[in-house]
C-alpha cells in the first residue's frame, strides 16, 4: 500500500512499487485522462504534476511518489477551471487531442513558474510532441493563459 | 455540380488508395434515411437518417466520420445546422452505425487508382469488383479527405428536411400555413415574428409525420453558419481530459492484452516458454497468434512488463525476408529507374525534345516512414453469446465490422463497431491489423472484454509505412529562354493502393500505382511523360497523410526550381508561366507570394522556397523562409494559400494547414524508417523524432475562397508542398540542392 495525495485527496494505492504513476493512475484509480505515448519520456502525453512540478508519469515508479501530491488533468485548477483550460478553449487549441492534457500540464506548471512566459520560456518547457501540429496555437494560447491568470489575480 | 445528385460507383478507396468493393447508384436524396434509421433515446425523436431533436433542444447529428482532429464532427454538424437554423451550441454529434445512408461515397470515386478520364480501366475494375466481391457495398470510411465533400449534398438535404418537418408539426400546432412559418436559433416563429415553439417542445408533437426527400436546400449566399469560425464541438472534452479515445474504454472485469509482433516482415511465431515460477501476479494466458504473442492479464502494465521484461521466452521464424534491407531496396529502385518496366504510362505534348534542347538530370529519393500517431494502436473486443461488440479508434467502421465478423466466424449483423475519438489516424487507422488481434484474443476468451495496446516501439515497428520512393527527371531545356520545359520521370515506389485490398480481402496485389502519385501535373509542359513502376515486395505499406502526393511533390517540386534555375528563370515566374491557362492555381499561387514578400531581401543565409501541389481537389502553395547555421536547418517561417471552394469552417480549415505544414515537416526535417535484418530499425521518438515547440515556424495560412469552384478536401492538401518548399529554401539560402528526404546538410 503506497500513499499518497492524488487532487487533493488521501489515496491508498494496492499497487507494485514499480508500476509507473501513469499506469496506476489509469488503472489503479481510473484516471484516464493522462495518456500514455510512448512509455520513455519522450512525448509528454503523461505529463502531471509532482508537488507542483511537471512530471512524465510514465517514468516515474510509484514508490517515487510515496506521500507527495500529484494533480491530473482531472484535478488542475481545484474547483474551478485553469486559466490554460479557458485559453485552450478560446483559442480551439485541440485536434485530435491526444497530447493536449500533457501539454496544458506543462503549461500550467510553467505558468505557476513564470506568470508572463516569453516564447523562449515555451519553447524551453514544453518540449512534448503533437503530431497534429498545434504547436502555434499552443503557443497563443500559452500567452493568453497568462493574460487570464493575470486577470483573475 | 450536376455529378453529386447521380453517381456511378465503381470501387471503393481508403486514404486516397483503392479498396475495390463493388458498385450502385447512389443518390444524394436515397441517403436521407427515414426515421428509424438513427436510434433515438428516451426524450428524443429522430427526423430522418442524420438528426434527432430532443425534449431539452438538444440537436443530435449522426456523425459517421471519424474525428481524428480534423474537426470532421463539427463541420459535419454545421451543414445540417445551417440547414436546420439551429442554435449552434444546441448541437452535438453521435457516432453513426455501420449503414448504408452513411457510407463515404466520395471516397470511392476520388481515390480510385486511375484518372477519370480512363473509361476503359473503369470497367476493368469494376469486373474485377464484381467478380472478387460481392456483398460488400461500399465503406463507411474516413480518408482521402473526402468527408465534407461526400457530406455536401446529403447532410444539408438532411438539415433542410429536418427543418421541414418540424415546420409542419409547428403548422399543425398553430393552425396556420408552414410557408409562413420561419426559424431563428432553433425556434419556430410565425409570420408575425411571434414564437410558437421551439424545435425541443415540437419533438414531443411529430407524431407520424415522415421526412421529405425532396427539399431545397439554401443558395451560398444564405448562409449563416456555413463560413464561420464556429467553436468546435470536441474542443471543451479534449481540454477538460474527458474525451474518450480508443484507449480510455474501460468495462466491467476488463483484460488488457501487450503484443509482440514477431520482429520481421513475414515472420511467424514459434511458440513461447513460460518461467519455471510460472505465472506472475496477474497474468491471465500468454496467447500465440501466428505473427504475434499476446499476454493478456488485468492490467497492461503487468502484461507488458511480462511480455518485454525477458522472463518470458519468445521464439520466432524470422520467414523467408530475413535479410531485407532497405539499402538493398533502395538499390534495387536504382536499377528499376533505368530498366523497369512501367505499370502505367503517361504522356501528353511532343513525344521528342526540340532540336536544340539542353538536358537536365536529377534523380530524387524519399524514405519509408511510419505514421506515428499520438495514441498508440489498440483495439477492444467482446464477443459474448454469438455477439461481436468492438471500440476501436478506426477510420473504417465497414471495414473493422467486415474483418471483425470474418475473424469471429460471425455474420456481420452480429458485430457493432464503437468508434472512439481517434488520436491520430493519418491513414494508419484505415488497416484491420488491431481488430484481427483483438478478435483472435476474444476468441480465446469468450466472454470477457479485452483491450489490445501496443507500445510505442511496436507502433513504429509494424506499421504500414509510406512507401520508399525514387524518381528520375530529365527535362529539357529550350534554347529559347521564354519557351517552356518538356518534361519525362520516372518514378519507382510500392503502392498502398495495391497492397490495401489484398491484406482486407486475403487477395494478391492490383499492382497498380496510387492513384495519386501518378496524377498528371498543372503544368503545361512542352512535352510531358510520366513512367510508373511498381514493384511488389513484403514491406507493408499504407495509406499515409496525403499517400502518393507525400513524395511525388517533393520530387516535382524540387525539380522544377531545378528547371526555373537551369533556364534562368525565377522559380514563382515559371510557375506562372506554366499555368497560365490556370487560374484557380495562379490566384493560389499569386496570393501566397503576395503573402510571402517573394523577391523582397532576406538576411544572409536565409532563403525562400516556393512550392504547389493541386491535391484531393484542392490547391495549396506555400513559401517557406529557411534559416541555415551551419548544418542546422531552421523554417522560421511558412506562408500558406489554400483554394478549397466553398470554406466550411475559415477556423478549421486554417488548423488542418497548420497541422499537415507540421506533419510534412517532421518527415522532411526528421522522418526515415530504415529496415535491417528484415526488421525496422527504428522503435520510438527518440530515433524517430518531431516538430516540437522549439522548431515550430510561423505560420500564416490565406484563404483563397471561390464559391462557384467544387469542395475541396483540407485534412491532406496541406502536407504535400511542405517538403518541396523548405528544399528550395535552402537551394536558396545555401546554393544546395538536397534531393533526398530527409534534409541533411553535409
Amino acid at each position: 500500500m503506497v500513499a499518497l495525495t492524488i487532487n487533493g485527496e488521501r489515496r491508498d494505492v494496492d499497487a507494485e512499487p514499480d508500476k509507473p504513476l501513469l499506469w496506476v493512475l489509469r488503472e489503479n484509480l481510473g484516471l484516464v485522462g493522462t495518456k500514455f505515448g510512448c512509455g520513455v519520456a519522450a512525448c509528454g502525453a503523461c505529463t502531471v504534476h509532482v508537488d507542483g512540478v511537471a512530471t512524465r508519469s510514465c517514468s516515474v515508479p510509484l514508490d517515487q511518489v510515496a506521500g507527495k501530491s500529484v494533480t491530473t488533468i482531472e484535478g488542475l485548477g481545484g474547483d474551478r477551471i485553469h486559466a490554460a483550460q479557458l485559453a485552450w478553449i478560446e483559442l480551439q487549441v485541440p485536434q485530435c487531442g491526444y497530447c493536449q492534457p500533457g501539454f496544458i500540464m506543462a503549461a500550467a506548471a510553467l505558468l505557476a513558474e513564470k506568470p508572463k512566459p516569453t516564447d523562449a520560456d515555451i519553447d524551453s518547457a514544453l518540449t512534448n510532441i503533437c503530431r497534429c501540429g498545434t504547436y502555434q496555437s499552443i503557443r497563443k494560447a500559452v500567452h493568453r493563459a497568462a493574460e487570464m491568470a493575470g486577470a483573475r489575480r | 455540380m450536376k455529378l453529386t445528385r447521380r453517381k456511378l460507383i465503381v470501387g471503393g478507396v481508403l486514404g486516397g488508395g483503392a479498396l475495390l468493393v463493388g458498385w450502385w447508384f447512389a443518390k444524394d436524396r436515397d441517403r436521407l434515411g427515414d426515421r428509424t434509421v438513427f436510434k433515438a433515446r428516451m426524450g428524443e425523436v429522430a427526423l430522418n437518417g442524420w438528426v434527432k431533436v430532443g425534449r431539452d433542444g438538444s440537436i443530435t447529428v449522426a456523425a459517421p466520420r471519424a474525428e481524428m482532429g480534423q474537426g470532421i464532427h463539427s463541420a459535419l454538424a454545421a451543414l445540417v445546422a445551417e440547414e436546420m437554423d439551429a442554435k449552434w451550441s444546441d448541437v452535438r454529434v453521435e457516432d453513426a452505425a455501420d449503414l448504408n445512408v452513411y457510407r463515404n461515397v466520395e471516397i470511392l470515386i476520388d481515390g480510385l487508382p486511375f484518372s477519370p478520364e480512363e473509361t476503359g480501366r473503369m470497367i476493368d475494375v469494376a469486373k474485377w469488383a464484381g467478380s472478387r466481391v460481392s456483398g460488400l457495398l461500399g465503406v463507411v470510411a474516413t480518408g482521402g479527405s473526402t468527408s465534407v465533400r461526400d457530406a455536401w449534398e446529403p447532410m444539408r438535404l438532411a438539415g433542410a428536411s429536418a427543418r421541414d418537418l418540424l415546420l409542419r408539426a409547428a403548422a399543425a400546432k398553430a393552425g396556420v400555413d408552414r410557408k409562413t412559418l420561419t426559424v431563428v436559433e432553433s425556434e419556430v416563429r410565425d409570420a408575425a415574428g411571434k414564437k410558437i415553439a421551439t424545435y425541443g417542445e415540437l419533438a414531443a408533437t411529430l407524431g407520424a409525420l415522415q421526412p421529405l426527400r425532396d427539399v431545397p436546400v439554401k443558395k451560398a449566399g444564405e448562409f449563416r453558419l456555413i463560413g464561420k469560425p464556429l467553436p468546435r464541438i470536441d474542443v471543451p472534452a479534449k481540454v477538460m481530459g474527458t474525451a474518450g479515445y480508443g484507449t480510455d474504454v474501460r468495462l466491467p472485469d476488463m483484460l488488457y492484452a501487450a503484443i509482440a509482433n514477431c520482429p520481421t516482415f513475414g515472420g511467424k511465431t514459434k511458440g513461447f516458454s513460460l518461467p519455471s515460477a510460472g505465472l506472475p501476479k496477474g497474468i491471465v494466458k500468454v496467447i500465440e497468434l501466428p505473427t504475434a504473442i499476446a499476454v493478456v492479464a488485468d492490467s497492461w502494465w503487468r502484461a507488458n512488463k511480462f511480455l518485454t521484461g525477458g522472463d518470458l521466452r519468445l521464439n520466432w521464424d524470422a520467414g523467408p525476408n530475413a535479410g531485407l534491407d532497405s539499402r538493398a531496396i533502395a538499390a534495387d529502385y536504382a536499377g528499376l529507374l533505368k530498366d523497369g518496366k512501367p505499370k502505367l504510362t503517361r504522356s501528353r505534348g511532343a513525344d521528342t525534345p526540340p532540336a536544340d534542347a539542353k538536358f537536365l538530370p536529377a534523380t530524387y529519393t524519399a524514405p519509408y516512414l511510419a505514421h506515428a500517431t499520438m495514441e498508440p494502436m489498440n483495439c477492444t473486443s467482446l464477443l459474448d453469446r454469438g455477439a461481436l461488440t468492438i471500440w476501436m479508434p478506426n477510420q473504417s467502421s465497414s471495414l473493422m465490422r467486415y474483418v471483425g465478423a470474418k475473424e469471429a466466424g460471425l455474420d456481420q449483423d452480429k458485430v457493432t463497431v464503437h468508434t472512439t475519438y481517434l488520436g491520430g489516424g493519418f491513414g494508419r487507422r484505415a488497416e484491420v491489423d488491431l481488430v484481427r488481434q483483438a478478435v483472435a484474443l476474444a476468441k480465446a476468451l469468450p466472454g470477457k472484454p479485452i483491450q489490445v495496446l501496443w507500445s510505442r516501439e511496436e507502433d513504429i515497428q509494424h506499421d504500414f509505412y509510406r512507401p520508399m520512393a525514387t524518381a528520375r527527371f530529365v527535362a529539357d531545356i529550350p534554347a529559347d529562354p521564354k519557351a517552356l520545359p518538356g518534361w519525362t520521370v520516372r518514378l519507382v515506389g510500392q503502392s498502398a493502393s495495391s497492397q490495401f485490398p489484398g491484406r482486407v480481402l486475403g487477395i494478391g496485389e492490383t499492382g497498380d500505382p496510387d492513384g495519386n502519385s501518378v496524377e498528371n501535373p498543372p503544368y503545361a509542359f512542352a512535352r510531358y511523360r510520366l513512367d510508373a513502376i511498381v514493384p511488389q515486395g513484403p514491406v507493408p505499406v499504407g495509406f499515409w497523410r496525403s499517400v502518393g502526393h507525400s513524395h511525388t511533390a517533393f520530387f516535382d517540386e524540387c525539380f522544377l526550381d531545378e528547371v526555373a534555375i537551369a533556364m534562368g528563370r525565377d522559380p514563382l515566374e515559371l510557375r506562372r508561366a506554366l499555368l497560365k491557362d490556370k487560374p484557380r492555381h495562379l490566384a493560389v499561387l499569386d496570393a501566397v507570394a503576395k503573402a510571402s514578400g517573394w523577391g523582397t531581401p532576406l538576411p544572409a543565409a536565409t532563403g525562400r522556397g516556393i512550392a504547389l501541389r493541386a491535391s484531393f481537389g484542392s490547391i495549396v502553395a506555400q513559401v517557406a523562409e529557411v534559416a541555415v547555421e551551419g548544418r542546422t536547418i531552421r523554417v522560421r517561417k511558412v506562408f500558406c494559400a489554400i483554394g478549397c471552394g466553398i470554406v466550411v469552417n475559415p477556423a478549421i480549415v486554417r488548423a488542418q494547414m497548420e497541422s499537415g505544414i507540421v506533419y510534412g515537416l517532421s518527415a522532411a526535417l526528421h522522418g526515415r524508417i530504415t529496415i535491417k535484418g528484415g526488421a525496422v530499425e527504428q522503435a520510438n521518438f527518440p530515433d524517430y523524432d518531431a516538430v516540437r515547440m522549439a522548431d515550430m515556424p510561423a505560420v500564416e495560412t490565406i484563404l483563397v475562397e471561390s464559391k462557384d469552384a467544387p469542395l475541396g478536401g483540407v485534412g491532406e492538401p496541406g502536407t504535400p508542398p511542405i517538403a518541396p518548399a523548405v528544399g528550395n529554401a535552402i537551394f536558396a539560402a545555401t546554393g544546395k540542392r538536397l534531393r533526398n528526404l530527409p534534409f541533411e546538410l553535409k
